[in-house]
């Protein structure tokens, strides 16, 4: 039974496990992987990522967009379900579920034709506004000072309900007599929020922030590689959108595994240290 | 119990600011949806902005789907959502069912063996090679195969099954039925929820597949929606010089948006009770 997804596991993913030597080679096709020489030094395509001048680049960008995913991240769909936990009216609270977590479901593809139709220079609806309002157009997509803003907003809007769907589960956990007890000690909403709604699902909270943490170097291929355009390589270009460039566009495989596996390695670390820090804060959570 | 006034304003403001947060959801949509069926020049005229369209017209539809690659893509689309949806429910469901039997040998073994990718892969290269070098490129299986089974969706199709009462394998057994025939007859009738939000999962991966088709295929006939629709926005924007007449750039752009995202926010509100149950369901045991 299980060998048709052991066959796939192997196939798909130790397979090319395995492949990663072809970062310590002078990989070319004809060769392949077997074949192809040693690199002298064994570590030049490290080397040479090393000393190029991307290296800080990539690091730097791709760093601080997870950073700022992360930050800024975090906060709106806690809001979201504490508005939603507070929300008596049901049919509403179902409708305003509905409507938040369908950007979820969006591709990123859809999401940056979502943004032409609002951003876009010549005919985007806020810098139609702008012109009306007698005031110059704004190169939004273009532009290396917002496109982070961008990249952090966009990810924002398509997880705030999502993402607020397992802050409400967590409410829902909390023991319903420590409201009423707080209401015969005439607390009001917000002190019920403060004292009893937001300690409740602290745990919850760091559990997700520390996982997270796991994924610092994964700033989001996808979203990265459907919005950026050259002019915003400086600040958009990320450890996975050069190692796509590099390896399948300019077929350089050697050096582009060479990063692939830097990267991977430091993300195993990454996630082996948020999990241990995780389990350690969330007893009986997990 | 008599609400109190401070009660009231508070729910009437918890009201207000989630009406805002779903009109945020669904705004940027409405918008996109009535600038695709707009004429331009009525789009021109009103500065930009119509959430109501006072003239209506489907020259862009018409357009995308006479004189574009969208149709022979959304057929692309459809089979690879279909036929991939499929066998990823199938092996993942023959994957997580022996894992959840406490008598599986090498049960741990195995378990490591999935639970691993999730930490550590080979990278997009040495992926790009096996792929390759099994003589998918250009054809449907590279946008399947490469991510038959989600590792994640294994752990929590497994911690389902593990949820299932012992005393039912056993009767089974002793009637003599084998663990296919418990498979399909008892385990897989018992999951239903769980095993539809996980193939709406896998659905939604498919019907979004960006990623795969980009690296693995430069077959034009073979892309997928996304694909298209993202090659249709980016196009830089022609010169409008009969703007009574010609379909716009941007209207093209807009109608090609809302047909790749249309099957998803359909189909979507029927299913979201079971996924939000199903989601909670792996996401509190992980």
């Amino acid at each position: 039974m299980l060998l048709p997804g052991v066959i796939y596991y192997i196939v798909f993913k130790y397979i090319p496990m395995y492949g990663v030597v072809i970062a310590f080679k002078d990989f070319n096709m004809s060769d392949g992987i077997l074949l192809s020489p040693w690199a002298d030094p064994w570590n030049k395509y490290f080397l040479q990522f090393f000393h190029s001048p991307y290296f800080t680049q990539l690091l730097t960008n791709t760093f601080l967009i997870s950073v700022y995913k992360l930050i800024f991240g975090m906060a709106p769909p806690i809001l979201m379900a504490l508005l939603l936990n507070e929300c008596r009216v049901r049919w509403l609270k179902s409708l305003i579920q509905t409507l938040t977590y369908m950007p979820h479901f969006l591709s990123w593809v859809i999401i940056y034709g979502i943004l032409l139709a609002l951003l876009s220079q010549s005919s985007g609806l806020v810098n139609q506004w702008i012109e009306n309002a007698g005031g110059q157009s704004i190169p939004f997509l273009t532009s290396t000072s917002y496109f982070r803003s961008i990249l952090v907003g966009s990810e924002i809007w398509q997880n705030l309900g999502w993402g607020a769907i397992i802050y409400l589960a967590a409410i829902t956990g909390i023991d319903p007599t420590l409201y009423e007890a707080a209401r015969s000690d005439g607390a009001g909403r917000l002190r019920m929020i403060w004292h009893i709604t937001l300690p409740g699902i602290r745990s919850v909270i760091v559990m997700l922030l520390i996982l997270n943490l796991g994924h610092l170097l994964d700033a989001g291929f996808e979203q990265i590689y459907i919005m950026y355009n050259i002019q915003v390589y400086a600040v958009a270009d990320i450890l996975d959108t050069w190692v796509f460039r590099t390896g399948l566009q300019q077929l350089n495989f050697s050096l582009a595994s060479a990063v692939g596996l830097f990267k991977a390695a430091i993300g195993l670390v990454l996630v082996l240290a948020s999990n241990k820090l995780a389990k350690r804060w969330g007893e009986g959570i997990w | 119990m008599v609400k109190s006034l401070d009660d009231r304003i508070a729910g009437a403001v918890v009201i207000v600011i989630l009406l805002l947060c779903g009109a945020v959801a669904v705004f940027p949509l409405l918008y996109v949806l009535s600038v695709s069926i707009t004429p331009f020049s009525e789009v021109l005229k009103n500065g930009g902005f119509i959430l109501i369209p006072r003239a209506v017209t489907f020259d862009a539809y018409n357009k995308l789907l006479t004189e574009s690659n969208i149709p022979r893509a959304f057929g692309v689309t459809v089979i690879v959502t279909v036929v991939g949806t499929i066998l990823n429910l199938a092996i993942t469901g023959l994957m997580a069912y022996p894992l959840s039997r406490r008598q599986l040998p090498g049960r741990s073994l195995f378990l490591m063996m999935v639970v691993f990718t999730l930490l550590f892969s080979g990278g997009i290269i040495p992926t790009y090679l096996v792929v390759k070098s099994l003589g998918l490129l250009d054809s449907i299986w590279a946008m399947i195969l490469p991510n038959l089974v989600w590792s994640f969706n294994v752990l929590i199709m497994k911690s389902f099954y593990e949820s299932l009462p012992e005393e039912l394998f056993e009767s089974a057994r002793m009637d003599g039925a084998g663990e296919f025939r418990i498979l399909w007859q008892i385990v897989v009738p018992l999951s239903v929820p769980v095993t539809l939000t996980i193939g709406l999962f896998y659905a939604v991966g498919h019907w979004n597949e960006f990623f795969q088709a980009i690296m693995y295929v430069t077959d034009r006939t073979l892309f997928p929606l996304q694909v298209i629709v993202r090659e249709i926005l980016v196009q830089t924007q022609q010169p409008l010089e009969n703007a009574e007449n010609m379909t716009p750039t941007q209207t093209l752009q807009m109608a090609s948006v809302i047909m790749a995202s249309l099957p998803i926010i359909v189909i979507y509100p029927f299913l979201q009770k079971h996924f939000t149950k199903g989601m909670l369901l792996g996401s509190v045991k992980g």
